[in-house]
């Protein structure tokens, strides 16, 4: 449905060439959810906006649905809807009368737009908004009014830019639940941008990591997880000798691809540690040592962008208040590579 | 349809509809013209002045100029919506759609041209108690000429907008330098010709003069004087100059400052 080819974009700010986008690759299929996920600055709202047509590549190409972007701006707009990081509803308009708007911006009847005005309200659940001004809402009620906007002409392909930045826990649940409901019932492609590695873990069914204006891995978070980090299992031994030893055994078992001891603690990263524990507690066993705790881990993505880039995600990229799923910030900052 | 004239009335009526929810925000936003035409123009009527108002009486003379102070300002409207629509995120919603781009500005231009119309027949209505003489077809006259300046001006106060991003101060800096040398030296409250020579050589260069003196002949009724078609090439130009120039910056818009 969405496909991205050696994308790239530069930027003049005074003499110097900024390369926001170097090369992006990367392909969405029909239906699929896709996060694009990377650190503040790295590339990821540059990159949706030439593939919204919003801004020409300096090199590369877009198509969706078929339809080369550069080409057919038109086609193109008409399939998709976009919900960029700012709030779109102006600030003197009642909510309904801006779907309408946008309803006839993308060609339909006024009669139509307002049925779907309708449809859109109630499928976000914020038909008692309708008469409302903006200014009156809450930051999860604009949100969603953002959302609805980029559903009005039943898009088949929704692209989503920070959709939940500035969102407390509760609001951002809630606006999940809408867009998975919507998936399910309209089998839209959703393609959306995030710097949250736990919201990438939980509602991507597939996540490219962008880092410095490049694609750095491509899969599923189960796949990156394993292939790119691996499980990771710890023992504590008696003494350090004993933990020198037990390393030594690690080392040796299949499925190893670092071994670490550290004081009494061995880690070690294997695959599939739920198996591998037992089977190496009972070496250790076998070998007359004593274990006094033992775990598994498994990886976050955290660990994956560490093993690819030797940097923490939420700490790379602007000094941006960083925020997961469980802590609420209430600020609403346009954040992430330049925009207009 | 055809569907450059679907899309302006689209917008259009996105951008009017908020005036039309609350009408009193018409008058509001022409008390600065209003205050002229009472405050200063009960003055400049007391003083008894000849001001080469030929035909018609003092009132029939200052009233265009207030018209078309009016007409200097209010367009800035269009710019200034735009602006924080570009700053915020609705401008970029409504660049995804298919909307014509050119649309975008023609139906804030003519949202700023109905609001005209509408302050200026109040204005002038006002004016009528203050004992101003009124010729209805050279008022209206007046006002279509006056609309016309207007949309040139609404459409180059969309492309100051688009040029001032992201911050705005441009476009504050440059409508501020404007405005008020623009309207002393069209000789919009006083007569240039007061002033000496060099005035009249700078307002003789300013199009906004050739528009007033118009404004001035067609108010009195006086639709054959030569003034009235300089006014109308100079109104013409800057809607011209005003919509080419803006329907291109918006074919551009899409793209955020800096690029390349």
């Amino acid at each position: 449905m969405i496909r991205a080819e050696g994308l790239r974009r530069t930027f003049k700010a005074g003499k110097e060439t900024i390369e926001a986008v170097r090369d992006v690759t990367f392909g969405v299929a029909t239906g699929e959810l896709l996060a694009l996920l990377g650190p503040n600055g790295a590339g990821k709202s540059t990159t949706l906006r030439m593939l919204t047509t919003l801004l020409p590549a300096t090199a590369g190409s877009v198509r969706i649905a078929g339809f080369d972007a550069a080409r057919e701006p038109g086609r193109v707009r008409e399939l998709i809807g976009y919900v960029g990081q700012k709030n779109a509803s102006g600030e003197n308009h009642r909510i309904r009368d801006e779907l309408v708007t946008q309803g006839r911006c993308h060609g339909l009847s006024n009669g139509k737009a307002r049925r779907r005005a309708d449809e859109v309200l109630e499928i976000l659940g914020i038909g008692d908004l309708a008469a409302r001004t903006p200014s009156t809402l809450s930051g999860g009620q604009r949100r969603r009014v953002d959302i609805a906007l980029g559903l009005v002409h039943n898009p088949r392909v929704l692209f989503l830019d920070e959709p939940t930045t500035g969102l407390d826990p509760h609001s951002r649940a809630a606006l999940w639940d809408r867009i998975q409901l919507l998936r399910r019932d309209h089998g839209i492609t959703v393609l959306m941008t995030t710097h949250y590695l736990d919201e990438a873990d939980l509602v991507a069914e597939r996540i490219v990591i962008v880092d410095r204006g490049r694609v750095i891995a491509d899969g599923t978070a189960d796949a990156l997880k394993a292939e790119l980090a691996g499980d990771r299992m710890h023992i504590t031994a008696s003494d350090t000798g004993a933990a020198r030893t037990a390393a030594g055994l690690a080392d040796r078992m299949p499925g190893v691809s670092e071994v670490t001891a550290e004081g009494r603690t061995v880690h070690v990263r294997i695959a599939d540690a739920d198996a591998a524990l037992p089977a190496y507690l009972r070496l250790l066993d076998r070998a007359a040592l004593t274990v006094t705790r033992a775990g598994v881990r498994r990886p976050s993505l955290d660990d994956v962008f560490i093993n690819l880039t030797g940097r923490r995600l939420e700490e790379s990229g602007d000094a941006y208040a960083t925020a997961t799923m469980t802590t609420a910030t209430t600020t609403d900052e346009p954040i992430g590579a330049p925009h207009a | 349809m055809p569907r450059l004239v679907r899309d302006v009335a689209t917008v259009f009526s996105r951008e009017i509809s908020p005036e039309l929810r609350s009408p009193v925000g018409i008058v509001l936003t022409m008390g600065q013209p209003l205050l002229f035409l009472v405050l200063f123009g009960s003055m400049l009527a007391g003083t008894g002045a000849n001001l080469g108002a030929g035909t018609g009486d003092v009132w029939q003379w200052f009233v265009p100029g207030i018209l078309v102070m009016m007409c200097l300002m209010g367009p800035l409207s269009a710019g200034h919506g735009m602006l924080s629509e570009l700053n915020g995120g609705q401008m970029e919603r409504f660049l995804v759609t298919p909307i014509s781009r050119t649309s975008l500005v023609l139906g804030r231009t003519a949202k700023d041209a109905v609001t005209l119309f509408a302050q200026a027949l109040l204005l002038t209505a006002v004016a009528i108690p203050l004992g101003m003489s009124l010729h209805l077809p050279g008022a209206l006259a007046t006002m279509v000429l006056l609309i016309v300046m207007a949309i040139g001006l609404s459409a180059l106060s969309c492309v100051l907008a688009i040029a001032s991003r992201p911050g705005g101060n441009l476009f504050w800096m440059v409508t501020q330098m404007l405005i008020f040398p623009i309207t002393m030296l069209s000789g919009i409250l006083l007569p240039v010709g007061a002033g000496p020579g060099w005035l009249s050589a700078v307002a003789a260069i300013n199009p906004v003069t050739y528009i007033v003196d118009a404004a001035r002949a067609l108010f009195a009724g006086d639709f054959l004087n030569t003034s009235v078609l300089h006014g109308l090439i100079a109104a013409t130009a800057l809607a011209v100059i005003g919509l080419f120039l803006s329907t291109r910056a918006m074919k551009r818009c899409g793209r955020p400052v800096g690029s390349a």
